[in-house]
């Protein structure tokens, strides 16, 4: 195996030392002669544990002009993830043993980084019955997180039993949260703003009613809840009081929620449509508070790729979602790292330790102890950047930060002690 | 779109002199109204079937000054009009959308009539081709006649006034400004070197 | 003027009261032997119809025609499924045909603006409809009806006017648009609904609100009854017809409390006996049938003024 040198480089922000990679795991620098190994200069690099994705959508099978896994995958490498948790809304649905065997497979095979496949709560994500949770759970893909995500499992009797049934090996489900009804053809954030443009309005209370009902659930039960892509000032502020209660709930907030606004919906470029929608500045800050005090456990990518065509349309007829995988870390570091919300310490939680617990993988978030699997990103924070949709690993482009400069750049990423990126660059 | 002429208002016109020398002043402005009023009668062998259209913005109160004085010598009230011409302009093209100004053709219709077109300046003549051009939408005059207040010369098209105040030879690089106490609140006709920057002479 | 009209509040004050004296120059058009102007001779002008709506594309049809446009209809119904491919290729065949000015009447919100500002096509775009978004040459021509009959043709005639629009505000295009413009214009609006008809939000609109039709309506100068289109009867909005048409309804006993000079308005199609009876909308105080004289004459002027200039045009 191989042995990697990484020189002066910051860990978690801290002073520079040496970091050693030796067959796939983090080794004592000072004790262990490096004789052989490939040198890596880190100066002016922070190392973070390889960044674990809990939201990440591959579309393989079924929408391979979007994103294949291999494709997918190296996207993630160039983000800094070592391992993502590849959604369950294919086609078809991952909600068999076969198809998230399948997926799991495809992501060995690319090598890019780990690929650990979510189950589909219900069959078909039809919200009707329970798909064969446990068959998954058993399989090879030894399934944890379970999600209809795309759909709400909005029926009280079935997210109760769902919560109730993955206790049995330990598993989560993660909640889309989005009252049906109350978001029938919504399109945006409705406020103010929605009412001007005569878009539909997606109001904030659509994703609280179901948090709420949620986290009760989940009490009354006693099973472990995680809450997708939490979106309002209002759905923060009930996390927190069921965490106050000692529920048992996560939460994950993407990237875009901590960065972007509803006003970019003026544009009626449906590049900036996803869902749950973008909210308010007020949502922004809360999120960004919630990330910061744990309220918010971890960062979730929520990356989502469409084709051109599905983008380059009228806003009603487009589709929801945005690229994310590879500028995820540098809009961590512009939303809560630069204004002092975050420590590196802080984000190697929030996108590391913190989502590996919450899909119960051993060999990812053990951070950089020695002894730890050597998962590793090397990371530049001076550099600034501007995003080129055109340079991006994923099959698709509709990334909503094109043209904007990010700080930041990962390096280098290593994957069980092998370099998946080095340079900026896939090996 | 936004209107690059706006017809002119009166606010604060009144105290400030022409710029240019003085070619035509109030006086002779009036005696030369008075001379093609008398022309026009003359001409015509009286008033009872002419009509006259300004054409807008100040060939409308040159009009209704010579059919004041052809009211005033024959008796009766000649029939006043005004001939917008802004959308049979040759440059309508070579210019932002300019606003309109008003078409006003007297009750009784133009068929059969004598028009006798009123303008300030005649400059290119196509002004006055695009005035034939629209007439020809409203009706069909058994003839149509042309007064200037000022010929300046340097015609582009085949055209010529019947009654002309003053016939003025100007260099192309001059500007003749005619302006009238309705809109104006002075009657003046001044000529520059066009270096003064006063805003355009009736681009005739 | 910006090249586009896609919204109602796009037009600055100046813009607005330039295409409202146009208009008035061109209304008489219709009176004269020959209703036919040059100004835009060798101009094409595209109807790009996505929903039907036959009096607003004759509406703009006549206008061009009458501004010597060529004029091509495009009735591009598109299907749900393929509607977002079919804007974008429909433009670009537009394109390839060489159209100035493409009129477009679209089913979702955005859609001209999406038309005019993706880089398809290099017409100006003028917005027909959009979803539940505006329609501002509506709001140009209920704004010249009003300052004909209550601003005397003059600018700044409509200043401290007071309309009310009465009804289904929420998925109101008409409203929107009029709520823009007649702010624009001076006048004060007061929109007139059920709660549930409002959209969330108005109370930042530069406009006042009321639940209450009988409150309103002996101080306004003009009312403007919205269309309750069918689909919202079973909705939800509000518990039956009949309630509706009891509490929001213009009926000669409401007629009876305006005051003598108050015009009637309605953007039609109209639902008669639903939103407005049918003595109201023939009687005297009714300009609807005005309203539609006058969509030709402002559909003009707005098109003269985007084209009839040239392309670089402020």
């Amino acid at each position: 195996m191989s042995t990697y040198l990484i020189q002066n480089v910051s860990v978690l922000g801290g002073e520079p030392q040496d970091l050693l990679l030796v067959d796939g795991v983090v080794a004592d620098a000072s004790a262990t002669p490096a004789e052989g190994a490939q040198v890596v200069d880190g100066t002016g690099l922070i190392a973070l544990p390889g960044l674990v994705d809990l939201h990440t959508h591959l579309r393989e099978p079924g929408r391979e002009d979007a994103e294949t896994v291999e494709s997918g995958t190296a996207a993630a490498a160039r983000g800094g993830f070592t391992a993502v948790h590849a959604m369950a809304n294919t086609d078809p649905v991952a909600d068999t043993a076969g198809v998230v065997e399948q997926v799991w497979r495809l992501g060995r095979e690319a090598g890019h980084c780990d690929v650990f496949p979510v189950g589909a709560v219900t069959v078909g994500l039809a919200g009707e019955r329970l798909a064969e949770l446990g068959a998954m759970a058993d399989s090879a893909a030894r399934v944890r997180v379970f999600s209809d995500d795309g759909k709400c499992v909005h029926d009280a009797v079935l997210m109760r039993r769902a919560l109730e049934y993955v206790k049995a090996f330990d598993g989560v489900v993660a909640q889309h949260a989005q009252e049906p009804r109350l978001t029938e053809g919504a399109q945006m954030n409705e406020g103010e703003l929605s009412g001007r443009l005569g878009l539909a309005g997606w109001p904030a209370v659509a994703e609280e009613a179901i948090i709420a009902r949620d986290v009760l659930l989940a009490e009354h039960v006693g099973s472990r809840l995680h809450v997708c892509h939490v979106s309002t000032a209002g759905s923060v502020e009930l996390i927190r009081w069921a965490k106050g209660k000692g529920v048992d709930v996560t939460a994950e907030v993407c990237p875009h929620h901590l960065l972007l606004t509803d006003e970019l919906a003026a544009t009626y470029d449906p590049i900036y449509k996803v869902n749950p929608p973008l909210r308010t500045a007020r949502d922004v800050e809360a999120l960004r508070a919630g990330l910061a005090d744990g309220t918010i456990d971890i960062v979730a990518t929520d990356h989502a790729p469409h084709p051109h065509e599905d983008k380059d349309c009228e806003w009603a007829a487009a589709a929801f979602g945005m690229l994310g995988l590879e500028t995820a870390l540098s809009i961590v570091q512009e939303t809560m790292v630069d204004p002092g919300l975050l420590d590196w310490a802080g984000v190697a939680d929030r996108m590391s330790s913190a989502p590996a617990r919450i899909g119960r993988l051993d060999d990812h978030g053990r951070g950089l102890e020695v002894g730890a699997p050597a998962h590793v990103v090397l990371y530049d924070p001076s550099v600034r950047r501007t995003v080129d949709p055109a340079g991006s690993a994923s099959l698709s482009r509709n990334t909503p930060y094109r043209g904007m400069e990010l700080p930041g750049r990962v390096v280098a990423t290593f994957l069980r002690g092998v370099p998946t990126v080095l340079d900026g660059e896939l090996v | 779109m936004c209107a690059q002429e706006r017809p002119p208002t009166q606010a604060g016109a009144h105290s400030e002199p022409p710029p240019g020398r003085t070619v035509l002043d109030e006086r002779d402005i009036a005696r030369a109204l008075t001379r093609i009023s008398h022309e026009i009668l003359e001409r015509n062998k009286g008033g009872r079937d002419l009509v006259l259209l300004g054409i807008p913005s100040r060939g409308v109160p040159l009009a209704h000054r010579i059919a004041e004085r052809i009211a005033a010598v024959e008796g009766y009230a000649v029939p006043v009009g005004s001939l917008d011409v802004t959308m049979y302009r040759d440059d309508l093209r070579l210019k932002p959308a300019r606003a309109l100004m008003r078409t006003d053709i007297p009750s009784d219709g133009i068929d059969d009539r004598v028009v006798v077109l009123v303008d300030d300046v005649l400059f290119s003549g196509r002004t006055i081709r695009a005035a034939l051009d629209a007439l020809n939408d409203v009706g069909r005059p058994s003839a149509v006649r042309l007064a200037v207040l000022v010929d300046r010369g340097h015609r582009e098209l085949p055209i010529r006034a019947d009654f002309v105040g003053k016939n003025l030879p100007t260099s192309l690089v001059e500007r003749v400004q005619v302006r009238v106490a309705d809109t104006d609140g002075v009657d003046a006709v001044t000529i520059s070197d066009g270096s003064d920057g006063s805003d355009g002479e009736a681009q005739a | 003027m910006k090249r586009h009209l896609l919204s109602a509040g796009d037009l600055t004050r100046d813009d607005a009261e330039l295409i409202l004296s146009t208009a008035a120059e061109l209304r008489d058009l219709a009176d004269r032997p020959i209703k036919k102007l040059p100004a835009l001779r060798g101009r094409t002008v595209v109807n790009l119809f996505f929903e039907d709506s036959t009096r607003t594309r004759i509406s703009f049809e006549a206008a061009a025609k009458r501004l010597s446009a060529d004029v091509i209809n495009f009735a591009a119904k598109g299907s749900s499924v393929s509607k977002g491919e079919s804007l974008k290729d429909t433009a670009l065949t537009l394109e390839a045909m060489g159209a100035d000015a493409v009129v477009v009447r679209h089913g979702a919100s955005g859609a001209p603006h999406r038309l005019a500002h993706s880089g398809w096509v290099r017409s100006s775009v003028v917005n027909a409809g959009d979803g539940t978004h505006e329609h501002p040459t509506q709001a140009l021509l209920d704004a010249f009806t009003m300052w004909r009959h209550l601003g005397q043709s003059r600018p700044g005639g409509l200043e401290g006017r007071r309309v009310a629009i009465v009804g289904d505000v929420l998925h109101s295009r008409v409203a929107r648009s009029n709520a823009l413009l007649l702010q624009t214009l001076g006048a004060e609006v007061t929109l007139v609904a059920p709660p549930t008809l409002l959209p969330v939000g108005v109370e930042t609109w530069p406009v006042e609100t009321s639940y209450d039709i009988d409150r309103v309506l002996p101080g306004v100068d003009a009312v403007m009854m919205l269309r309750v289109q069918r689909e919202r009867m079973n909705g939800g909005f509000f518990p039956t017809p009949r309630e509706y048409s009891r509490r929001y309804g213009l009926d000669a006993r409401r007629m009876a409390a305006l005051q003598d000079h108050t015009i009637v308005m309605h953007p039609g199609p109209m639902v008669r006996g639903m939103e407005i009876t049918a003595d109201v909308a023939d009687s005297e105080r009714s300009v609807i049938v005005e309203q539609v004289t006058n969509g030709v004459a402002v559909r003009m002027a707005v098109l003269y003024l985007l084209l009839g200039g040239n392309e670089s045009g402020a």
